[in-house]
């Protein structure tokens, strides 16, 4: 008797890229490596569920040694993220470990590490880029989700990024309900520090499955944010994450396309490595950079990454006139949100998401990532999205009853 | 590739003179041709076709790109879309004109479309 092999679909030649891409590169074209899940904040939608540092993180030896094989691999630039990367003790050499061996890095903060000096030093470093984090063009509607004074503390390291003559920071921005009218502001205010807007998607990943519901752009919204897109769009990054929004009609400049496994992937801080940032659970787990072989091995040779690679053939999405334009939309926000993977994404432009929400059993379980790591006990300026009161970040410069909803 | 020329794209790109592959331009094989890296501008590209590949590694080892194409077997019907492709990549400053001598009195080592002549 003769195993029979399950049979792959065979990559075509020739054809669009998009096309190509499905079946996955020999290295990611983008990847995400969050180097800790410790975080000075505590943001009510954070995808990680940052928080804590977590004891197994990898050593700056072991990081290095990554970066060695993301140089042999000829992985140009990572995003670099966590948790706040830069509270790692050996950021700033593990940045120029990185620049030095041909892997040039973006990397995403909050600010809080970002004064003068290290404005300067980045200024002067070339083949590295910055974005803030901001969620609100106002400290108000910033600092709901994100944290009391995070508004200030991101607005000053932008400040010591323009002072210092940096070049092409981005503003990065996540879509909320509460701030999805606020891009021709978080346009204006990016405008002035010289810097470039990045706006993305919020996903039901992480601590931001808890507000998804509440936070999430309404379909008004979405039309809105499509509309502004192809005004904007050729000055504004988006990181290709609002793909789905293509099913309005006109495709978006960028990847129009799940990058899960194919082209992306996230690096954890212990070196788990998984299909995509907002993707942080065991269903998506390829294997840890710790393993013989490496991330190399991993990133080719895993099953679970040899599963994403196939084009979607079947499923309720692929019988729709705009499947071509949207491709079924974000793995991560349909798992998240308890939809089946071949199914609409839950914001899919068409209605049929809001049905698929609705038609979700009674009995359904949205899956939980199988990791946690945020802060357990109170955190000074912590979000007052969620109604919990906000440890003032200086005794006595509130009144006892700041930050308590009351209502 | 195939996509009809715009007015100007080949404004930038002479394809009678001598180029090479920027350098400050890497490129990482892939299963259908090639990612290209600019280092300077971070810009991203793609080449299409594995012959696109090895005409673009071996353009400096030609006297010009029209004599690279020769060199690598381009059939002359798709010759004017390799050109297409080749302006775009000088657009995007991802290969630059080459100023140092030709190398048509040095013996070319064995290397992509050195076969094909």
């Amino acid at each position: 008797m003769t195993a029979v092999l399950p049979s792959r679909p065979q990559r075509p030649t020739g054809g669009r890229l998009v096309d190509q891409f499905e079946y996955g590169l020999d290295a990611p074209i983008c990847l995400t490596w969050e180097l800790t899940y410790a975080c000075n904040l505590a943001c009510v939608h954070c995808l990680s569920s940052s928080g804590r540092r977590d004891p197994r993180e990898l050593s700056t030896a072991e990081a290095e040694a990554v970066i060695d094989e993301l140089q042999r691999m000829q992985v140009f630039y990572v995003n670099v993220g966590g948790g706040e990367p830069t509270v790692r003790p050996d950021f700033w050499h593990l940045l120029d470990y990185a620049i030095g061996h041909d892997v040039g890095v973006k990397f995403s903060t909050n600010g809080v590490k970002l004064d003068k000096t290290r404005a300067a030093q980045l200024a002067a470093t070339d083949y590295v880029d910055v974005q803030i984090s901001l969620d609100g063009a106002t400290a108000e509607v910033n600092d709901r989700v994100r944290g009391t004074g995070s508004f200030a503390t991101a607005t000053r390291a932008l400040e010591n990024l323009a002072e210092a003559g940096m070049k092409d920071f981005k503003v990065s921005v996540v879509v909320t309900r509460e701030n999805a009218g606020q891009l021709d502001e978080f346009k204006a205010l990016t405008d002035r520090y010289g810097a470039q807007l990045r706006i993305t998607r919020l996903r039901p990943s992480g601590r931001g499955a808890d507000v998804w519901d509440e936070l999430h752009p309404t379909q008004a919204q979405q039309r809105e944010l499509y509309s502004w897109l192809l005004a904007n769009g050729e000055q504004v990054l988006t990181g290709d994450s609002f793909f789905h929004l293509s099913a309005f009609g006109e495709a978006l400049p960028g990847l129009n396309l799940c990058g899960a496994g194919r082209v992306v992937c996230l690096i954890d801080p212990v070196g788990d490595v998984y299909a995509c940032p907002f993707a942080i659970h065991e269903n998506f787990l390829a294997g840890n950079v710790r393993d013989e072989g490496g991330f190399q091995r991993v990133w080719q040779q895993s099953e679970l990454f040899a599963d994403l690679r196939s084009p979607q053939t079947g499923g309720a999405c692929t019988k729709c006139a705009h499947f071509d334009a949207c491709r079924g939309g974000c793995m991560a926000a349909k798992f998240f949100t308890g939809l089946p993977l071949d199914g609409p994404d839950p914001e899919c432009v068409q209605g049929y998401g809001e049905t698929a929400l609705a038609a979700r059993d009674a009995a359904t379980v949205k899956p939980k990532s199988h990791l946690d790591h945020s802060h357990t006990g109170p955190v000074r300026g912590q979000p007052t999205l969620l109604g919990i009161p906000a440890i003032p970040s200086k005794i006595c410069d509130e009144s006892p009853l700041a930050g308590l909803d009351l209502r | 590739m195939t996509a009809p020329a715009g007015p100007d794209v080949t404004a930038v790109f002479d394809p009678a003179l001598p180029w090479q592959k920027a350098r400050s331009v890497a490129l990482r094989p892939e299963p259908f041709g090639a990612l290209v890296y600019h280092f300077g501008n971070r810009k991203l590209s793609f080449l299409k076709s594995r012959t696109l590949v090895a005409v673009v590694e071996a353009l400096a080892d030609h006297p010009s790109a029209e004599a690279t194409l020769v060199a690598c077997g381009v059939p002359e019907t798709q010759r004017p879309a390799y050109v297409k492709a080749l302006a775009d990549l000088a657009r995007s400053q991802m290969i630059e004109e080459r100023t140092s001598v030709p190398p048509t009195t040095r013996t070319l080592a064995a290397g992509p479309c050195t076969e094909a002549v």
